[in-house]
């Protein structure tokens, strides 16, 4: 290895193959499978009640997901903030509750929602009502803000901690009060923080699908619309409501990172009365920041475990080691959902890496690579459903494909810019010299890679594959929008929530049970072997 | 030991060059300074003989051979950046022995040589420990050594002491050099600071926009500048405009401004040529008023006076209008602002120049 990584063409090599395959095999299917399908959304336009309801649950989609990101920074900047200012082990304890809408598969976290909020064991227990909140928008609302809410805490608390707090200091020694010195100071050089933390979170209530289908009710979005003609059948709509989710989400995420470095924040108007005076009140913002938090995201994803328990109390876990009945299929799904996560991670990890260095290191010349470094975030631009369905018409057209395959590919592209924008930025952060001089000092490129660079990332190597599986793991749009035959735990489970009459709720709530705690031992295990390896 | 060459060597960054046609010539053991202004070109020629940076044009030979397609790593030249590249997950022995276990070397030959490489920069007490726990005299050292370990005989040093604080930095200066010298090594040491280089090298080579103004030793480039630009860039330099009046045998007269005529030693420039006299600060002399001695005797007005230390620094507004500076031993009587004065100098002292035509402020300037 160390041989042929010194011959001169063997890197160029390397990274062209990957710039090769990232374009064969994530780019294009996305984007062609629906345009060879272009031919059938005549059908869908002709007629007027389906392109009726194709607009609003369009418009219901970017609605949400606009305001559900506008909602995340509001409620999680100043979450961010207590993490990373208030020190004290309740704080770290809240930290660590933070990353639980990460670590909960979201088809988990969309049935501990409804129950929460719509369940009569839920909140409405304590009032002595049927429901607080009906399936519907609110709830579909309420649900995309509690798993997209700890990306902007988990983004946010990263760039705080790396913020020099001395800009800060400077704008309360020439007078500023603390809310002054942070309005017109910090939220002004940490605005590209906000624009990544809006457009992932964005990008993520987007994308959902499974969750979404689980507390929408009669309430339709994108996704849900699309979930609804993949089961009628009904490709022409299909086509035209995932081309439209495509061509939308590229606009818009075009238009905010292009118009987003140049939106000025109102920083020159500064009321020192008014705002020294909000100043004063931080215990209250505190206050109010973690009753949000505890409200609209811990306990709603944290009901599931009461069910869960009850499901073990009555019996219902017996019948589950047992594997009777439902249980079998169950087992299946889960393993497969393991396995499926699993291969998508090895995949990226040996795939994703070199393009990973080829944008850090702009390998392939400045242009290539700042070309690669945008087109890298598409799979994650587009909603998981739509970009599912895509990569279905484009992999069929080449004939019959095994289904197992096609998850396989599904799951690779849509958790590819997870990896590589983890390790790319990982990368970035490495001086380029300890390389160069590793190499002027009898190294050869490979061994740079595995004794300099490789320790150097081995945090964000970790955090970026266990990020690929907890991701392939919870997917549910693109999946069924792949699969006819194979169902992974989470598709299996919102039939299971759907049909209520086939599935008793004990029955569903152990089901998810399983899911969650699986999850959380499979990554704890995977935590501690990528541990071990460093 | 090796000999560096390069010829014609250029390196574009898209318009720019970055190195354009330089070509000079490395003799083994020499210390060499690559001395110029920031964004000169000067660590992109470091990175060109280490082979880190491939140049578009020309040739780098090294002992002869000609490298241009040759790897960093079978080049033997080790580069040491100025923030030394430590590699921080490792320890200083392992820092150290990461360039001979690199090339193949058993892992106890190569740990016990790099023993070796700490001892002789005097920090095998520290060899477990991490970079970041060092000083950045430390660091500096370990970078050093993991150099020599390397078994590398040409060290590229780019700016090695410039992250250090002033005393420290003279201190080292001398040793880098008495280490390179002991050991045999050619080294190339790229700096910006005109002092460190003129005290350490051998020769020196200064960069301008990516050419080479002017190669010599410290001694020769510092009498014999070759063009503004290094009578500028090296040392303290007043720089006084003039039309050749008169050339003779021995010398010239120049006629400055306002009719004021001088003596000067150069006699290859014409009578009416437009020229630029470059004379060093310490080589400007100041007498007291009435005092009126030797060939070259301006009437003047102190401006400023300034506080070196040692040495005193006297702005002069002379008689012509023109502003000169002179620098003197802080010994005797001091002169006190607004004194009239009297500055002079040797003939033999003034560097002539041909007027540039981008004007004297543009071919002068540093930045």
């Amino acid at each position: 290895m160390d041989r042929l990584s010194a011959k001169p063409n063997a890197s160029k090599a390397l990274y062209s193959a990957s710039a090769v395959f990232f374009v064969v095999i994530i780019l294009l299917p996305a984007i062609a499978g629906i345009l060879l399908k272009l031919g059938l959304i005549s059908e869908a336009l002709s007629d007027p009640i389906l392109v009726s309801r194709a607009r609003s649950a369009l418009y219901a989609s970017f609605a949400i997901a606009l305001s559900v990101s506008s909602l995340d920074l509001i409620a999680g900047v100043p979450m961010a903030w207590l993490i990373v200012k208030r020190k004290s082990r309740l704080i770290n304890v809240i930290d660590t509750l933070a990353d639980i809408p990460f670590i909960v598969p979201t088809v988990a976290l969309g049935y501990s929602v409804l129950l929460f909020w719509s369940g009569p064991q839920g909140l409405a227990s304590l009032f002595g009502v049927g429901s607080i909140i009906q399936p519907g928008w609110i709830l579909v609302a309420m649900l995309h803000f509690a798993f997209s809410y700890p990306i902007v805490v988990r983004l946010m608390v990263g760039e705080l901690q790396g913020y020099r707090e001395t800009y800060e200091l400077a704008a309360r020694t020439l007078g500023a009060s603390s809310f002054t010195a942070i309005r017109t100071v910090t939220f002004p050089i940490l605005k590209p923080a906000f624009i990544a933390a809006f457009l992932l979170a964005f990008a993520r209530s987007l994308s959902e699908t499974g969750a979404t289908i689980i507390v929408a009710g009669a309430f339709e979005n994108g996704p849900v619309f699309i979930r609804k003609a993949i089961d009628a059948g009904l490709q022409g709509p299909l086509v035209l409501v995932s081309l439209a989710l495509i061509a939308i989400s590229i606009a818009i995420f075009g238009a905010i990172s292009l118009l987003g470095p140049r939106l000025r924040l109102p920083i020159k108007r500064v009321l020192p009365r008014f705002e020294g005076r909000l100043s004063e009140g931080g215990k209250w913002r505190d206050l109010a920041t973690l009753l949000v938090f505890a409200m609209f995201v811990v306990i709603p994803s944290l009901f599931i475990t009461l069910p869960s328990a009850t499901a073990i109390l009555d019996g219902t876990i017996n019948k589950a080691i047992a594997s009777e009945g439902v249980w079998s299929n169950y087992w299946r799904s889960l393993v497969l959902s393991y396995t499926v996560g699993f291969l998508a991670m090895v995949i990226n990890i040996f795939l994703g890496f070199p393009t990973a260095i080829m944008i850090a290191r702009r390998r392939l010349g400045r242009r290539a690579s700042t070309i690669f470094d945008a087109l890298v975030n598409v799979p994650i631009i587009v909603p998981s459903v739509a970009l599912g369905t895509s990569l279905s018409f484009f992999w069929n057209a080449f004939g019959t494909f095994p289904e197992f395959w096609l998850l396989i590919l599904v799951h690779v592209s849509i958790t590819y810019t997870y990896f590589v924008r983890s390790i790319s930025a990982a990368i970035e952060g490495i001086s380029e010299e300890m390389e160069e001089t590793a190499r002027t000092l009898g190294a050869s490129p490979f061994t740079v890679f595995r004794r300099i660079t490789l320790p150097l990332v081995k945090y964000s190597f970790f955090s970026g594959a266990i990020m690929v599986f907890t991701r392939s793991v919870e997917e549910t749009g693109a999946t069924v929008a792949v699969v006819k035959q194979l169902k992974t735990a989470p598709v299996l489970l919102v039939d299971w929530v759907k049909n209520p009459q086939l599935y008793s709720q004990s029955t569903t709530a152990l089901g998810i049970g399983f899911l969650v705690l699986t999850s959380f031992i499979i990554l704890l295990v995977l935590r501690l072997v990528l541990w071990r390896r460093r | 030991m090796p000999s560096v060459r390069l010829v014609d060597a250029s390196k574009r960054f898209g318009s720019i060059f970055a190195i354009h046609r330089v070509n000079l010539e490395i003799r083994d053991g020499d210390y060499v300074c690559v001395l110029g202004p920031t964004g000169s070109g000067k660590t992109t020629l470091l990175k060109a003989i280490a082979g880190l940076t491939q140049i578009d044009e020309g040739e780098i030979l090294l002992d002869g051979r000609r490298v241009n397609e040759v790897p960093p790593e079978m080049r033997n030249a080790v580069y040491v950046p100025q923030h030394y590249a430590l590699f921080p997950h490792l320890s200083v022995l392992e820092n150290v022995s990461f360039g001979p276990i690199a090339k193949g070397v058993k892992r106890d030959e190569a740990l016990a040589s790099s023993h070796k490489m700490l001892e002789l920069v005097r920090l095998d007490k520290r060899a477990d420990s991490l970079p970041q726990e060092l000083s950045g005299g430390m660091q500096q050292r370990v970078a050093l050594a993991r150099g020599l370990a390397s078994g590398a005989k040409l060290l590229l040093l780019d700016e090695p002491l410039g992250a250090l604080d002033a005393r420290l930095r003279i201190e080292l200066r001398y040793q880098l050099r008495r280490l390179a010298k002991g050991l045999g090594l050619t080294v190339v040491h790229v700096t910006h600071d005109q002092a460190e280089a003129m005290t350490i090298a051998d020769t020196i080579i200064v960069l301008r926009d990516g050419r080479v103004e002017q190669t010599g030793s410290p001694f020769h480039i510092y009498q014999r500048p070759e063009n503004l630009f290094v009578a500028n860039f090296i040392g303290d330099t007043n720089f006084v405009e003039g039309i050749v009046s008169e050339r003779g045998s021995e010398g010239s007269t120049l006629e400055l401004r306002r009719s004021i005529y001088i003596k000067v030693a150069d006699t290859s420039y014409l009578p009416g040529e437009r020229v630029v006299i470059a004379l060093r600060q310490e080589k400007t002399h100041l007498l007291g008023e009435g005092m009126k001695e030797g060939t070259n005797a301006i009437q003047g007005q102190v401006q400023a006076i300034r506080f070196l230390g040692d040495f005193l620094k006297c702005e002069i507004r002379l008689e012509n209008e023109d502003t000169i500076s002179c620098k003197f031993l802080r010994i005797g009587t001091i002169p006190r602002g607004n004194e009239n004065v009297v500055i002079t100098f040797r003939p033999e002292d003034c560097v002539i120049f041909p007027y540039p035509s981008s004007g004297l402020s543009r071919e002068v300037e540093v930045t």
